[in-house]
């Protein structure tokens, strides 16, 4: 009856008039952010931060806040994907296949209550599964010493690289890229600088923020600047909108068949959103038994993503909150917004901190319905936002990104970097090089490197030692194996790709 | 092709660069197993490797713009560079109108709505930012009203 007794006080912070109103305005920017193409949940949040920062929110309120939004975000990504074919963030990518096709027969009101509903469902649940797993977790994760934390963030770069790119050497490359930017500044051990070249701005580091909102966002004006914006005028149209309940009632069970393999998706470390959706519809495809309707407005094909994204959305909290390991390209956002606030993700968060789990927790819940009722009755509203024309999109992007962060540090080198990060992001993306893996190691980095030595000082220097218990081992095996599976599964696991007309 | 064993030579010659600039960490009384310099030339190792897979095994060619378009996000870089030089000693808005209006041309192609979303962009966020986010930004250069 713990768990009661801590939702109690998780409401008892969540409900207040305050945390409240912060939920409803997340859950809104959230959906807003998720439903424009060029804008996704890592994006959005990234830009969210610095703002969150100058309204001089408490740690909690600020979470509630960034976590309505991540919720939201999700929510969102199926706006755009139903109605233009374009996937709102990578995850929406396969609501797109079932979910165009319904629109075009002039069902898209169906369509975008439908997979609504299906996101409440694998929200729900997996909020479900979150409160009944991250406490077992945390208990776990006590057992956990340097030797097995160095394990698991080698594991979540093995997956996440295993899973963001077509070419193992380009994620690898990524991660290292990241880790390498994580060990500039000042050595954590020795207090000696590193890799500074005597500039007094890179003794502190390269601030992730900084980072994250150049390879984001800014990396994405330059991709509309090379496409003209084209491509992206809504291409069916909405009428009325109905509650499609007999579909509803036939797509029940896949609903929950979805959620679970997202939330299983969603808790292994680096795997994430896409890989939930993905394998959500791919199972609902291969029990199905109208299997051949698939792609073609399939209403299980709706459901099934859709639930398994949001169901992986929550899941991915699991590690990022028990662990310090983030699950996905957002929670590594969301990570980087608990260690601004001076919160450390970990076991030890869920006994010195409950206030903050658990109010976090309730406000997922509040948020699931609050997004219930903004994206099936009110979706209208959302739809009219896709008619901002990106030419006005991406520029206010920009300048909200520039403000940010300049209010962050008030410095033009951290602007500069930005830029920096931008082009650097444009030529990696078009090259396949995947970012998500370099935010983790920028994140990561110092952690990881602590954990190495750390185990190293216990051992006196053996190296063995990092292989030495069942955890570790365990933990190295599924790295090494969730790095090399993909290449051979490849061949099998290939991404459907988008429909065109 | 191409594309990926040039990237593979410039990461390759990065890392290089990396962990020779490793090996110049200067030691500290304080010292562990491990040391400052391991890790980075550790991950040095692990990108040259990846630099090599990449020139062996390179992926197809991925579709680049044509150079026009290069030049184009080449101006679209300067923007942002002036800009974020611009943004302290010439206030918000004329800075955040000129480069608006010019990225928003970049994207549209269209002059008129160009103009108004920078002008439009200017004036609504430095109302966001200053009275709704309570931001301390400055509307104009400083010294112009004394």
């Amino acid at each position: 009856m713990d768990t009661l007794a801590n939702l109690a006080l998780g409401f008892g912070v969540a409900l207040s008039p305050f945390t409240l109103m912060l939920a409803v305005l997340g859950c809104v920017l959230g959906t807003i952010i998720g439903a424009l193409p060029g804008l996704g949940p890592s994006n959005g949040v990234a830009i969210l931060i610095p703002l969150a920062f100058t309204l001089g929110l408490d740690a909690t309120s600020a979470l509630v806040l960034m976590t309505s939004v991540y919720y939201g975000a999700m929510y969102g990504g199926r706006i755009s994907s139903i109605l233009l074919n374009i996937p709102g963030d990578e995850p929406a990518l396969m609501t797109t296949l079932d979910g165009y096709p319904m629109a075009k027969q002039g069902r898209a009101g169906d369509a975008l209550v439908l997979s609504g509903v299906a996101s409440f469902a694998g929200g729900l649940l997996a909020t479900i599964g979150l409160i009944i797993m991250a406490p077992l977790l945390a208990r776990v994760a006590y057992l956990f010493g340097p030797a097995e934390y160095f394990a698991l963030y080698l594991l979540a770069f093995c997956t996440l690289g295993g899973m963001a790119s077509n070419n193992q050497a380009k994620s690898a490359l990524a991660a290292c890229i990241g880790l390498g930017i994580a060990m500039i500044g000042l050595d954590n051990t020795t207090g000696m600088p590193r890799f500074t070249y005597g500039n007094l701005h890179l003794m502190d580091g390269v601030d992730f923020l900084v980072a994250i909102v150049g390879l984001f966002a800014v990396a994405e004006v330059f991709f509309f600047i090379e496409s003209h914006g084209k491509d992206s005028a809504i291409g069916v149209k909405l009428d009325k909108i109905t509650i499609p309940i007999r579909d509803i009632g036939r797509s029940t069970v896949t609903m929950l068949r979805a959620s679970l393999i997202g939330f299983v998706a969603g808790v292994l470390p680096g795997a994430g959103a896409s890989l939930g959706s993905f394998l959500a519809y791919m199972g609902e495809k291969t029990v199905a038994r109208d299997k051949d309707t698939f792609g073609t407005g399939n209403p299980k094909g709706i459901a099934a993503p859709e639930a398994g994204n949001n169901a992986a959305a929550g899941g991915a909290l699991v590690p990022m909150l028990t662990l310090g390991v983030p699950g996905s390209g957002t929670t590594a956002v969301l990570l980087a917004l608990l260690m601004t606030l001076n919160i450390t993700p970990g076991p030890l968060l869920f006994t010195e901190r409950p206030e903050v789990v658990w109010g976090l927790i309730a406000s997922l819940l509040i948020a699931n319905v609050v997004l219930l009722i903004l994206n099936v009755p009110l979706v209208k509203i959302f739809v009219k936002v896709l008619m901002v024309p990106p030419w006005v999109l991406l520029p206010g992007v920009t300048m909200i990104s520039f403000v940010g962060i300049y209010s962050l540090s008030g410095s033009y080198f951290d602007l500069l970097l930005m830029v920096g990060f931008g082009v650097l992001g444009y030529f990696l993306r078009k090259m396949d090089v995947p970012t998500v893996p370099i935010i983790l190691g920028i994140l990561l980095g110092n952690a990881m490197e602590d954990s190495l030595r750390r185990a190293m000082v216990i051992s006196s220097g053996d190296w063995t030692f990092l292989f030495s218990s069942p955890i570790a081992i365990g933990l190295w095996i599924a790295a090494f194996a969730g790095f090399i599976a993909p290449i051979f599964l490849r061949p099998f696991l290939k991404k459907p790709q988008r429909i065109t007309d | 092709m191409a594309s990926d064993r040039i990237l593979g030579l410039v990461v390759i010659i990065v890392a290089l660069a990396y962990v020779a600039s490793a090996f110049q960490i200067q030691a500290s009384f304080l010292s562990d197993p491990v040391g400052s310099r391991t890790f980075p030339i550790l991950l040095g190792c692990v990108v040259i490797l990846c630099g090599v897979s990449m020139i062996l095994r390179p992926d197809p060619e991925p579709d680049w713009p044509a150079a026009s378009r290069f030049i184009q996000l080449g101006i679209a870089t300067l923007v942002m560079i002036g800009y974020a030089y611009s943004l302290k000693p010439l206030g918000f808005l004329l800075p955040t109108a000129a480069a608006a209006g010019i990225l928003s041309y970049q994207i549209g192609q269209r002059a008129g709505p160009a103009i108004l979303t920078g002008i439009g962009l200017s004036g609504g966020l430095f109302i966001l930012f200053k009275y709704v986010l309570g931001l301390g930004l400055f509307a104009v250069p400083k010294g112009l009203f004394g």
